[in-house]
């Protein structure tokens, strides 16, 4: 159980033009398919910027990064965005949903944005996906008439719904309540071992960090740690 | 249904009031492009209807008399001379049936019409008034200036001693059918004709001076024998009057004028309105661009969240960007429909304000078909202009940056 999902080789990320700031300091990592790994770090640590170097909403100022065997450096930015759509999945701190569109159409609209139309499938995947989370009488629902655990469980489907293979999950439970949370986190993990998804999940929550296979430490720019379990 | 329409819609439907404001500014320019068009349109040919009503389109006579040869000078001699134009008499077309079937071969042309036409006096008892008489087959110069739909009374055939006379003349000599009056030429040729019709053309100086005679009566009259002064012309398309003049004059070597030259004043007069209007519609489609496009810059603005996080789920730069193009297009579509049918009912409630003593609009107004297709292309490709700026910005956004953006 070795097949690489994600490599990262001399990662660097600046910002700034007059005054540089190195956010990322040359990082090597690699992700493997079936991982559930931590990222911890203090804020300032870089961890979010790693996060969108790595879910290509920003590109680095040199390394190598290559997602399911392509490096991403030649890709332009329909491509990139299409191996986003393709191979990747988003969970959000604040779930991030869309609030003109129902639960279903929420699930629905990142696969309806690949075929480049809205097709009676897509409803019944994302509903089928919503069932499994547990929102199967919520399905037309709008997200400000949901609740937040209910509201991040949307976002799980939506992020699971294409079976990426690589989830990036930024402080998935960093809103709810410890109940709420625990719940949210079971449910990633029980994707996590269904789907044989890769998750890489950003926490502050040391509790839930030990309950990965692995933990990530970056602290400036650098990673300090990291360790399986 | 296309992804981007989708998601295109759903954001209009979530724009709320911001949406009602948009559609209803751009349907009001609609309207009001269309409420000018269709009143200065119908000014315009209700002016042109009027003009043309007592007129043929062209007037083909003889070309003007010029002297050819004022001096014979012998040989060695040398001479100077002042040439003084000849005074122009009544001249008759040379061979006008022949003249009339070339005219007639030629297309565009509808009908044509010989007249013998001239000044004359018209006298009952002790009152006595100067004409225009004209020589005409009824028949044909119906088709030219259309007398029989505006006789007030009696019929425009003109069978032996029959004249049809203006109404004002008719007041001014105070006759009526069947009443004899007495025409005279300039040459002293008279005769007395009998009142077969008066007509009413809705312009005083011809209800006042014309007397419409058979064209034989004209010719004794006028001192023509068999001859013509005019050929009058009736085309199918008015504002192609002057070409076909042009093609007339090659063809046939006479002199042929067109309405629009001899209505100069008016048409210049049209153009005039027809140039300050389209200027007006400039502008307003220039307030409707700059509204659509602020009101979509907004929704830009305001939806970056939403934009960041459709581009982190597989929504391509080129997608958003045709998402907003879309809306521009949307408002733009339904501001045409709205907008046509606003100012159809603007212009149609404007025709019943005033109202001539007959029942006919005092101000006509004109809905053609065609203003209604180019307003709504031009609200259309407006709305798709006036969304490229906002949707290339929307296209643009950092999605990562976008995505903490609240």
């Amino acid at each position: 159980m070795s097949e690489p999902i994600l490599e990262l080789r001399g990662i660097t990320k600046n910002f700034g033009t007059e005054v540089v700031t190195e956010v990322l300091r040359g990082l090597d990592l690699r992700l493997d398919r079936g991982e559930l790994a931590a990222l911890m770090g203090p804020s300032g640590s870089g961890k979010s910027t790693l996060l969108n170097v790595l879910g290509l909403l920003d590109r680095p100022n040199s390394g190598e990064l290559t997602i399911l065997g392509q490096d991403t450096k030649s890709l332009d930015d329909a491509a990139l965005t299409r191996l986003r759509g393709r191979a990747l999945g988003f969970i959000f701190q604040f779930h991030h949903l869309i609030p003109g569109f129902n639960a279903w159409e929420n699930v629905a609209l990142p696969q309806a944005a690949l075929a480049g139309r809205m097709m009676d499938e897509h409803q019944a995947t994302a509903r089928r996906m919503l069932e499994e989370v547990g929102l199967g009488d919520r399905l037309d629902h709008l997200p400000n008439q949901l609740s937040g655990g209910q509201q991040q469980r949307v976002a799980i489907a939506r992020a699971l719904v294409h079976h990426p293979a690589l989830v990036l999950a930024d402080e998935p439970t960093g809103n709810l309540d410890s109940h709420s949370a625990d719940e949210i986190f079971e449910l990633m993990r029980r994707f996590h071992r269904e789907l044989q998804t890769t998750f890489l999940v950003v926490t502050h929550d040391s509790r839930l960090a030990d309950r990965c296979d692995r933990i990530i430490e970056l602290v400036d720019g650098r990673i300090v740690q990291d360790r399986r379990r | 249904m296309r992804y981007e329409l989708f998601v295109a819609l759903r954001f209009l439907r979530q724009g709320g009031a911001q949406t009602v404001l948009i559609f209803g500014g751009a349907a009001f320019g609609v309207g009001v492009i269309v409420f000018l068009t269709a009143l200065l349109d119908g000014l315009q040919n209700n002016l042109i209807d009027r003009t043309l009503g007592s007129q043929a389109h062209v007037v083909v006579r003889a070309p003007d008399l010029t002297t050819k040869r004022p001096f014979r000078l012998g040989p060695g001699e040398k001479g100077a001379a002042v040439v003084e134009r000849p005074a122009q008499r009544l001249q008759g077309v040379d061979e006008w049936p022949k003249v009339m079937r070339t005219v007639e071969a030629i297309p565009g042309v509808t009908a044509t019409s010989p007249v013998a036409n001239g000044p004359g006096f018209i006298r009952r008892g002790q009152a006595e008034k100067s004409i225009n008489v004209f020589g005409v087959v009824p028949e044909r110069f119906d088709r030219i200036v259309p007398i029989t739909p505006k006789l007030i009374e009696g019929h425009f055939r003109l069978e032996g001693g029959e004249v049809v006379i203006g109404q004002v003349l008719a007041d001014d000599l105070g006759v009526g059918l069947g009443d004899k009056i007495r025409l005279t030429g300039t040459q002293g040729v008279s005769e007395v004709f009998a009142v077969a019709g008066v007509f009413d053309l809705g312009n005083r100086q011809v209800n006042q001076r014309w007397a419409l005679v058979s064209l034989r009566a004209a010719q004794a009259l006028l001192q023509l024998p068999g001859g013509i002064t005019n050929l009058d012309i009736r085309v199918e398309e008015i504002f192609e009057a002057q070409a076909l003049a042009d093609q007339i004059e090659r063809r046939t070597g006479l002199k042929a004028d067109s309405w629009m030259v001899l209505n100069n004043d008016l048409l210049v007069g049209l153009k005039g309105q027809s140039s300050s209007g389209t200027m007006i519609s400039i502008f307003v489609v220039i307030a409707v661009a700059l509204g659509i496009a602020s009101v979509l810059i907004v929704s830009v603005v305001q939806k970056q969240r939403e934009i960041g996080i459709m581009r982190a789920t597989g929504t391509t730069a080129q997608l958003i960007q045709r998402i907003f193009l879309i809306q521009g297009a949307i408002v733009g579509g339904f501001a045409s429909v709205l907008g046509s049918l606003l100012g159809a009912g603007l212009a149609k409630l404007f025709e019943g304000l005033a109202q001539n003593p007959n029942g006919s609009p005092t101000f006509p107004v004109s809905l053609s078909p065609g203003l209604f297709v180019t307003a709504s292309l031009v609200a259309v490709v407006v709305g798709l202009a006036s969304a490229w700026g906002p949707a290339r910005r929307a296209a643009r956004l950092d999605p990562a940056q976008a995505i903490r953006s609240v």
